[in-house]
């Protein structure tokens, strides 16, 4: 989400041309006092820019869903910078405009390699395979570890599914922060625009089929400030998690 | 910087534009409302940057809360005779860098000798890289324990319990935060048969009628979670049944607070971060709590309009005791072939029926609703500045007449025939926590009691003690 919280800034000018103005009469307006400076704040865990702390690389096994579905395992592109002031700028067309601008690649099947890099615009941008420790894959931590942009982003995601049989009649869930694309073998999915936080099945397809075999998944989240993050898992026709799956890279 | 310099401009613009508006008293404007106390027969709540509201009687606020230390979001509750007011030290640093204080006062009154806050103490913090941001904090005692619980956090990563000492309000000694929720802002605690709700507020802040706020709700039967919402998904995964969202021209609402006050009527303290009919400008909101299905939902503010007014009891309808006026009987003949061309018939009118009706006081009955004219009533804000803690008082007049709802020093009620705006002529409205409604006047003449609009048997409205656990104290408007 894009949230500009607490506008101290405005509320302490307010205060001041309050008083010097009006005399004050709102609730901003009543003798804040002054503002305690914040104690000595000790850190609290490991600040080292590793993506060990949250993820590991991804091994040439394949992996299964996690116990409720949620694709853990994905190839992840060094963040596009973008300059993006508020999520609400997040419609449907800026979506689509965006993603289809600064695109890696039109072929939307295209598996990248682990360690390859890509040219996005001006960008020489560089693919990770990792397993998310967590159901959600923290696209925050993950610029975070690698010490580059946190805020203001583009991040292209692929995965590959194996699937033992055709299923009909799934759906692909996903949330995140703040909108988001995806496609399923070429075609797109879904479109999570707007101001979204990251909300388990926040947004769901249309009935798609899983194919027997090889089935790749292409994402794009992007985020103005906030923590980027997205979920996705598949769901079957009765709403259940979809769990026989194998997640791999390549 | 963009977004520092938009929002200067934007508190300057509202600054210049609205000075005459500011100047005005009973204007409920704060943002990141406390849960409202009260203390000493008034109703207070703080809010970010310091400072406060007050209201005489829950309806009409004003300026003059004192809360020191500036910072953002506080909550209050009171503990024995102390109240504890908790606050964060920033408003959301972009470092996301924070701390939590608490600090005790006998009394919320800044005029009162009393008057005097602890020395404030950090109770958590956040260091700027973990996934939390020390401020919105929200404190509950629970019930059935006695332990004083408080959850904090915003969007940035996860909301977080800890456990407080009731009687110092410092961090238990001891206590790790556990992780409770994920992108959730001003978050904070309910308890309530046998089990622990957890409000939480989602959507995005401070961008006016813009602002996507909104509150939701998980609940647990541990108040260390995990907390579900009503599809059996997690608030760490982002779950949360809705338990307020904008509301017409009031958009944005936040900053949930409980106020239980007695059994059967409890509020919501809320923020709007925009309030369309008052500028734009974030507003302090108040309204019901009803409980559904073992969830909590927004009640309404009562709405104007003109009503059949149902007694729960037996679904019968308040009526002016007068001569029952039969219509016109339609044709007749079941069984026999009619082939006349089908005529809409006229309903009763009030002046059909009002010739015959006394001039004067007429009694008041339950009786079997028939959409007649001496079972309408017109429910209007009066014109009164006084109200309860979030609603004005009303006029119930029957519809298309000036013939007005009174109560009685023998505690009975019964119209008069003009409204006059007597105290005993004005109706505070509840909605109850089951969605019904609780009815009551200002005040009963020459009674200190408090009395409620009750059903006697199935047909004799009187008044007397509101007993939530009796559907002779409810009453439904159906609006028809």
């Amino acid at each position: 989400m894009n949230r500009n919280r607490k506008p101290l800034l405005p509320i302490l000018s307010f205060i001041v041309l309050s008083g010097l103005q009006l005399g004050g009469l709102t609730a901003f307006a009543q003798g804040p006092g002054p503002r305690i400076p914040l104690p000595p704040i000790p850190l609290k865990g490991d600040t080292t820019h590793t993506l060990s702390k949250h993820f590991t690389v991804a091994s040439a096994t394949q992996k299964a869903p996690d116990a409720e579905g949620f694709i853990q395992r994905w190839l992840v592109l060094e963040p596009v910078k973008k300059d993006i002031v508020r999520n609400n700028i997040f419609t449907d067309n800026y979506l689509r405009t965006t993603f289809s601008a600064d695109n890696f690649s039109s072929d939307y099947t295209f598996v990248p390699k682990n360690g390859e890099t890509v040219n996005v615009g001006n960008q020489a941008l560089k693919w990770y395979a990792l397993d998310s420790k967590a159901f959600n894959f923290n696209l925050y931590h993950f610029t975070y570890a690698l010490n580059k942009p946190k805020y203001g982003i583009l991040v292209w995601l692929v995965t590959v599914i194996d699937c033992p049989e055709e299923i009909q009649n799934v759906r692909m869930a996903a949330g995140c922060n703040s909108g988001s694309m995806w496609w399923l073998n070429g075609q797109e999915a879904m479109l999570l625009s707007g101001d979204r936080d990251m909300i388990a099945d926040n947004v769901t397809s249309s009935r798609l089929t899983l194919k027997k075999g090889r089935n790749i998944v292409r994402g794009a989240v992007i985020n103005g400030p906030g923590m980027a993050n997205f979920c996705m898992r598949f769901l079957d026709e009765k709403g259940s998690p979809v769990k026989n799956l194998r997640i791999r890279i390549e | 910087m963009k977004r520092m310099n938009a929002s200067c401009l934007t508190t300057l613009f509202a600054l210049l534009i609205t000075q005459t508006t500011f100047a005005q008293i009973g204007r409920p404007f704060i943002h990141d409302p406390s849960t409202v106390a009260e203390c000493e027969g008034k109703y207070y709540t703080f809010g970010t940057g310091g400072g406060g509201l007050i209201s005489n009687d829950g309806w009409t606020w004003y300026g003059g809360g004192v809360r020191p230390g500036g910072g953002a979001a506080p909550d209050v509750l009171k503990i024995g005779d102390r109240y504890l007011v908790v606050y964060g030290a920033t408003g959301g640093s972009p470092n996301h860098k924070g701390a939590i204080l608490t600090m005790w006062n006998k009394t919320l009154d800044p005029k009162s000798p009393d008057f005097k806050y602890s020395e404030p103490v950090v109770v958590a913090t956040s260091d700027g890289y973990e996934e939390n941001d020390a401020i919105d904090p929200g404190i509950m005692l629970d019930p059935t324990t006695g332990r004083l619980w408080m959850t904090y956090g915003t969007y940035f990563g996860y909301t977080r319990l800890i456990e407080l000492d009731p009687k110092t309000g410092k961090l238990k000694a001891g206590n790790k935060p556990v992780d409770v929720a994920i992108v959730c802002e001003a978050s904070t605690l309910v308890y309530r048969d046998g089990w622990y709700y957890l409000l939480a507020t989602h959507g995005s802040c401070c961008d006016g009628a813009n602002s996507t706020y909104n509150v939701v709700v998980g609940r647990s039967k541990k108040i260390t979670g995990p907390y579900l919402d009503n599809v059996g998904r997690s608030m760490l995964q982002g779950g949360g049944k809705m338990v307020v969202a904008t509301r017409g021209g009031l958009i944005g609402p936040g900053h949930f607070g409980h106020i239980v006050l007695e059994n059967g009527v409890e509020k919501m303290s809320i923020h709007y971060e925009a309030d369309l009919a008052q500028g734009g400008r974030s507003v302090l909101g108040i309204l019901p709590v009803v409980w559904k299905d073992g969830w909590p939902i927004a009640g309404e503010k009562f709405k104007e309009g003109t009503y059949e007014i149902e007694s729960v009891r037996r679904g019968y309808a308040l009526e002016l005791a007068v001569d029952f006026t039969r219509m016109a009987v339609g044709p007749r003949g079941f069984g026999q072939p009619n082939n006349d061309p089908i005529k809409p018939a006229p309903a009763q009118q009030l002046a059909d029926v009002q010739k015959n009706w006394p001039t004067g006081p007429i009694h008041l009955r339950i009786g079997d609703y028939m959409s007649r004219p001496h079972q309408q009533w017109t429910i209007t804000d009066a014109p009164d500045s006084t109200g309860y803690l979030g609603g004005p008082y009303y006029k119930i007049v029957l519809a298309g007449t000036d013939r007005a709802l009174a109560a009685t020093a023998d505690a009975e009620v019964i119209t008069v025939p003009a409204f006059t705006g007597a105290p005993e002529q004005l109706w505070r409205i509840d909605q109850l926590t089951d969605g019904t409604y609780r009815i009551m006047p200002k005040t009963v003449p020459n009674s200190g009691k408090k009395l409620a609009l009750v059903s006697s048997g199935d047909s004799t409205p009187t008044l007397a003690e509101f007993d939530y656990n009796s559907d002779n104290s409810k009453w439904n408007f159906r609006n028809h």
